[in-house]
């Protein structure tokens, strides 16, 4: 992998960790469950074609606490603020899964802010007839077998890196489990059914195709509520984490949407 | 040492095959495994169970909050205690306690405990344990991200509605509520005493420690496992440099008495066997959602080796169950012996509130009855004095006031 930038950006909440690669139109980057604890092999294909820029979530690694958000609105606000200080505003926008809902979220009550929006297996509803995972009631160190396809390396995606106290890792990694609770506990409902008619800008929905977190059916429900037009994307041998499971196909599906 | 008879309520007709066909005794259970007939023949065997345990001389009989889970049939302790205010005259009445997180708003825990602290007589002690995984975040749907903070905001909501003399408004971060005015009162004042679980929490140990709460350490695995717990309070209670009374602190341990230590194992092994293998069937995947366990206690455990042993016990435990009796998750045997061993480790641990739990699984009436009295006549002497010369016990309910003067009623005096 070659390097990226690293740089820190104020907001109201504190200091914000943007990482940043690649030259041409900029395309932002909201992360899922468990964020970036580090760069991705995704964030690469990604920044062949474009300036891409992945800013850190409040809880998430590289992102001010998340403690003082008490709901919806702390937290719509805080993202928000996050859009803004990195840049972000008027550009081509990804969100995968939590960032998926986040993403959802700026396009929906702040029109204009999103040109096109790419959403990658994104929370935010859920039916009782195909209920989305509990992410969170798995066996301990099992999480990972839910999330990707490729549960293995996921876990060595995970793992401390030589030098890092585990400790300080540990704690990153559960602050960012607490942040996605508050976001999605328990169901991964986050109401956004009330607004996704709100979102009228062209979205690619990319599912994989062995999602074991959020059914496949959910991208039709988006599909056909979301108030601009969209596209579905399936991608072969993905799960929840397609990104990570297929960085190539996902970055190119992405790609041919964007351009 | 105040003595107290602690049940659980188990469910007693697990199938024998629980383990392999069922994967949580907690959360998800099969609700086809309650039969409500036994339900009504249990309940009032363990009301009977805890009446007697008064009669017999025990200081204290305890109740306790679980949700769809087997091994613990009282989703509200309150129902329960309520009997027992009515049915019993001497022993406090320990609801250990309400999760007040889960109550919406929190006055309804003021009201209920002031309730019992009144139709007791004074004898209440409010427990409010944060609540286990299961209990509060599966089956009431709590989120873990905030569990603990509307926890400690319970507690806070729950003792100004017991303090303040006056209807007030309370603006807290999960509670807002214009009238807060907790009718009735409790007989105790300020408050009825405050006994907090704990199971090894950096921030429970702090809890007690700051507001002046009994620290007791509730676990299945005996003294062993509490050791680690009290160490870790009374070691709170060093830093901020606060009197280390024995009553400040409780525990509780399973304990089967019988004519000698052989008789007591064929007695006692059934139902043991019955807890730590049915019961405690759960799916770890309920133990851990993301800030139950807070960063403090987090870094405290990846550098402990003690706390990292004491888990690795449990675990062992809950795979083979042969090791009950002699890992002290049960301790048993003759009169004599048992009270040794109660002497000794509530001395160790300085602790002097002993909780016992004498009823476990699927122990029948009988046997329960006859642990029950065996304790209370031979076991219950030896160890009573403990710490009552040297320390006064502060945690203690007081009863009724005495009577000072004969209040006149109401419109007596316009007549």
């Amino acid at each position: 992998m070659s390097s990226y930038k690293e740089t820190f950006v104020s907001t109201q909440l504190g200091k914000v960790r943007v990482w940043e690669k690649g030259r041409g139109k900029r395309v932002g980057f909201f992360a899922g469950v468990g964020g970036l604890p580090k760069w991705t092999p995704f964030l690469d294909r990604l920044s062949e074609n474009y300036r891409v820029i992945a800013p850190a979530l409040p809880g998430f690694p590289g992102g001010p606490s998340s403690e003082p958000l008490d709901g919806p609105l702390d937290w719509v606000l805080a993202v928000g603020d996050v859009f803004d200080a990195a840049g972000l505003d008027g550009g081509d926008l990804i969100g995968a899964s939590i960032g998926g809902a986040m993403a959802m979220e700026i396009a929906a009550i702040w029109p204009g802010s999103v040109r096109k929006l790419v959403l990658i297996a994104p929370f935010g509803l859920f039916e009782e007839a195909a209920p989305v995972a509990d992410i969170f009631a798995q066996p301990p160190n099992r999480m990972v077998n839910v999330l990707s396809g490729k549960p293995e390396d996921l876990a060595a995606y995970y793992k401390v890196p030589d030098g890092a106290n585990p400790g300080d890792w540990e704690v990153q990694a559960l602050n960012a489990n607490i942040a996605a609770a508050s976001i999605i506990w328990p169901l991964g409902d986050t109401r956004i059914a009330k607004r996704l008619g709100r979102i009228d800008v062209d979205t690619l929905l990319v599912w994989g195709d062995n999602d074991k977190v959020i059914p496949q059916s959910y991208a039709k429900r988006f599909a056909t509520d979301l108030g601009g037009k969209s596209k579905t994307q399936v991608i072969k041998n993905a799960g929840h984490m397609a990104e990570f499971d297929q960085p190539n196909a996902v970055a190119k599906a992405i790609a041919g949407f964007l351009s | 040492m105040k003595v107290m008879w602690f049940h659980l309520m188990p469910y007693q007709d697990l199938p024998v095959d629980f383990k392999d066909k069922h994967n949580s005794v907690w959360v998800d259970i099969d609700p086809k495994l309650y039969d409500p007939v036994a339900g009504h023949r249990l309940y009032n065997e363990y009301i009977d169970e805890l009446v007697y345990a008064d009669k017999v001389g025990f200081d204290g009989i305890c109740v306790n909050e679980h949700h769809a889970n087997a091994y613990g049939l009282m989703p509200s302790p309150n129902l329960i205690a309520s009997a027992l205010a009515r049915e019993t005259k001497d022993a406090a009445v320990c609801v250990m306690g309400n999760s007040v997180a889960l109550y919406n708003p929190p006055t309804r825990v003021a009201e209920e405990m002031a309730m019992l602290d009144c139709m007791s007589g004074g004898r209440l002690i409010a427990g409010f344990p944060v609540g286990t995984p299961m209990d509060t975040c599966y089956a009431y749907g709590q989120n873990p991200a905030n569990l603990r903070e509307r926890y400690y905001e319970g507690i806070d909501f729950v003792m100004r509605a017991w303090r303040e003399e006056k209807p007030f408004s309370y603006n807290g971060r999960y509670n807002q509520q214009r009238y807060v005015n907790a009718w009735p009162r409790p007989i105790q004042k300020p408050n009825p005493p405050v006994w907090i679980p704990g199971g090894g929490s950096v921030e429970t140990w702090d809890l007690c420690a700051k507001n002046s709460f009994v620290y007791a350490s509730l676990s299945y695995f005996g003294h062993q496992a509490s050791k680690v717990s009290l160490a870790g309070f009374w070691n709170a209670m060093k830093e901020r440099k606060k009197e280390p009374n024995p009553f400040q602190a409780a525990f509780l341990q399973f304990v089967g008495v019988g004519e000698n230590r052989k008789e007591a194992m064929d007695l006692y092994r059934e139902s043991a066997e019955y807890f730590y293998g049915r019961c405690l069937h759960t799916d770890p995947s309920y133990a851990n959602p993301p800030g139950y366990t807070t960063e403090a206690t987090v870094r405290a455990r990846v550098g402990s080796q003690v706390m990292q042993a004491a888990e690795a016990s449990r675990r062992r435990v809950r795979q083979d169950t042969s090791d009950i009796f002699d890992a002290g998750h049960v301790v048993i045997g003759s009169p004599d012996e048992v009270a040794d061993k109660l002497r000794a480790v509530c001395k160790e641990m300085h602790v002097g509130h002993l909780m016992l739990l004498l009823h476990y699984g699927n122990m029948s009436a009988q046997l329960t009855r006859y642990n029950t009295d065996l304790f209370a006549k031979k076991v219950l002497p030896q160890i009573k004095d403990l710490f009552e010369n040297e320390w006064e016990d502060k945690w203690w309910p007081t009863g009724m006031p005495a009577v000072t003067e004969v209040r006149a009623p109401m419109g007596a005096a316009a007549e």
